[in-house]
């Protein structure tokens, strides 16, 4: 084998390629994680809805979802769902950027519903008879979860939220697989045309490694600033 | 979707077994058993260094937790995928790579409920056994492991829940497991694209759902008998 080619990773076309790769990979985590947050949010608080139907929805959101791999919500949101849509939806479609629309769309039901259980089970440590004094004070079921419960749960919620984060990133790499040029996409670009498996590997490895630990590293600083209090 | 089960049934579940390889659901599940047993010693291993004495071991084994935790398993795949064959010194196939991709994966994962739920285990018991005469080994293997491993239950079922979620991923180099029969068959049909992949979510989620009401039963099981002692 060959000695590591360190320039190869540093300049020219390839680290230009896997360099994009990696702008991608955090674009689509961000812009999943914009749209799962709020969407995780209203499934968690449809999940405890007082009408037996929201509640229902909300089960089997999250059920439906948790319960399929990744992979296969990527390869029906790409190849299955654009094909009921009518001819002219999908010609629009088809002229943007369809891969990372359809990335897009698994990566934040998947984060959603993973996301909604966390923010769930922080409403629940919440004791009820704080929802129960809000009702009884006037408000509603959905004024005492805005001004009440939510303030106090999602402070909770955060480390797990973080953690979900952190898997968030680690599952952009899954939308390789229906063409996304991100970090996973492009590495694989450039072993085939480079024969450098060893140097783009690494390269996307301590990429990943990265933002991973920097990910883990913020649930370590807020454990230290905001440690769990009992309710 | 009616008539694709009707042609296709017996092709997305065994493959092309017996007159080819085995593959399709019974593939993915007999993958992700394995995988799951094999991770099993190497997570109980990776917990006992984690939680040892002597820092010689635990610094690097906390480190190689960390790294492969923060890495996707699609890396670990194509790691797999390009390391094993310079190291074995020959050809690997599909199934194999996805193994040993998995066994390091979710051994890493399972090292942290096994030592979350050793470390559940109250002090005493690992005081009094040393103390009857047992050494660390014995304590480990005859007192703690056994109350461990029985409360951990539940989170193993879950973690093979995640296995089997997992071994989708061997689509990606053209493992044939059950996504990648569902891509053939797609393949063949042309025009159906939805139907098939609704199918294999629906496949998915009736194995991996039942599961983990399985978990839900054995966590409510195991908290009965705990209060009832």
């Amino acid at each position: 084998m060959n000695s590591f080619d360190v320039p190869m990773l540093l300049s020219g076309q390839y680290h230009d390629w896997l360099v994009s790769g990696f702008a991608l990979s955090i674009k689509l985590a961000l812009i999943t994680l914009v749209i799962a947050l709020p969407l995780a949010l209203v499934v968690a608080v449809l999940r405890l809805a007082p009408i037996a139907m929201l509640r229902a929805v909300g089960v089997v959101f999250v059920e439906a979802i948790r319960n399929v791999p990744l992979l296969a919500h990527m390869l029906f949101w790409y190849f299955g769902a654009p094909e009921v849509l009518p001819d002219s939806i999908k010609a629009w479609l088809y002229e943007r950027d369809v891969e990372a629309a359809s990335a897009v769309i698994a990566l934040v039901l998947y984060t959603a519903a993973y996301m909604s259980e966390d923010i769930r089970s922080g409403i629940r440590s919440i004791p009820k008879e704080q929802m129960e004094a809000g009702r009884a004070l006037g408000f509603s079921f959905l004024g005492t979860m805005r001004l009440v419960i939510l303030p106090q749960a999602l402070r909770m919620t955060v480390p797990p939220l973080i953690s979900q984060t952190l898997n968030l990133w680690k599952n952009t790499s899954i939308a390789m697989v229906i063409g996304v040029a991100e970090l996973m996409y492009q590495a694989q670009q450039v072993e085939s045309a480079s024969f450098r498996s060893f140097e783009s590997f690494a390269f996307a490895t301590v990429g990943y490694l990265m933002i991973s630990l920097a990910i883990t590293g913020a649930a370590a600083w807020y454990h230290h600033h905001y440690p769990v209090r009992s309710a | 979707m009616w008539e694709i089960i009707q042609t296709y049934w017996l092709y997305y579940l065994i493959g092309q077994y017996p007159e080819g390889p085995l593959g399709g659901l019974a593939l993915t599940l007999v993958l992700a058993a394995l995988a799951l047993l094999l991770a099993f010693p190497v997570g109980i291993l990776l917990a006992l260094c984690r939680l040892s004495h002597y820092r010689s071991l635990r610094w690097p084994v906390t480190a190689v937790v960390y790294v492969v935790r923060g890495t996707p398993l699609l890396m670990v795949v194509f790691w797999a995928y390009f390391l094993l064959p310079s190291l074995t010194g020959q050809m690997t196939d599909q199934f194999n790579t996805m193994l040993a991709a998995l066994v390091i994966f979710d051994g890493a994962y399972l090292s942290e409920i096994i030592r979350a739920g050793i470390q559940a285990i109250p002090k005493g018991q690992t005081e009094s056994a040393r103390s009857l005469g047992f050494n660390y080994l014995q304590a480990m293997r005859l007192v703690i492991l056994p109350q461990a491993l029985r409360n951990m239950l539940p989170s193993l079922v879950n973690q093979f829940v995640s296995t089997i979620k997992e071994t989708s991923l061997g689509y990606i180099i053209s493992l044939n497991e059950v996504s990648f029969v569902a891509t053939q068959i797609n393949t063949q049909l042309l025009t159906r694209p939805a139907e098939v992949y609704l199918l294999l979510g629906l496949t998915y989620f009736v194995l991996c759902f039942g599961l983990s009401r399985v978990a839900f039963w054995l966590e409510r099981r195991l908290a009965a008998g705990v209060a009832h002692q």
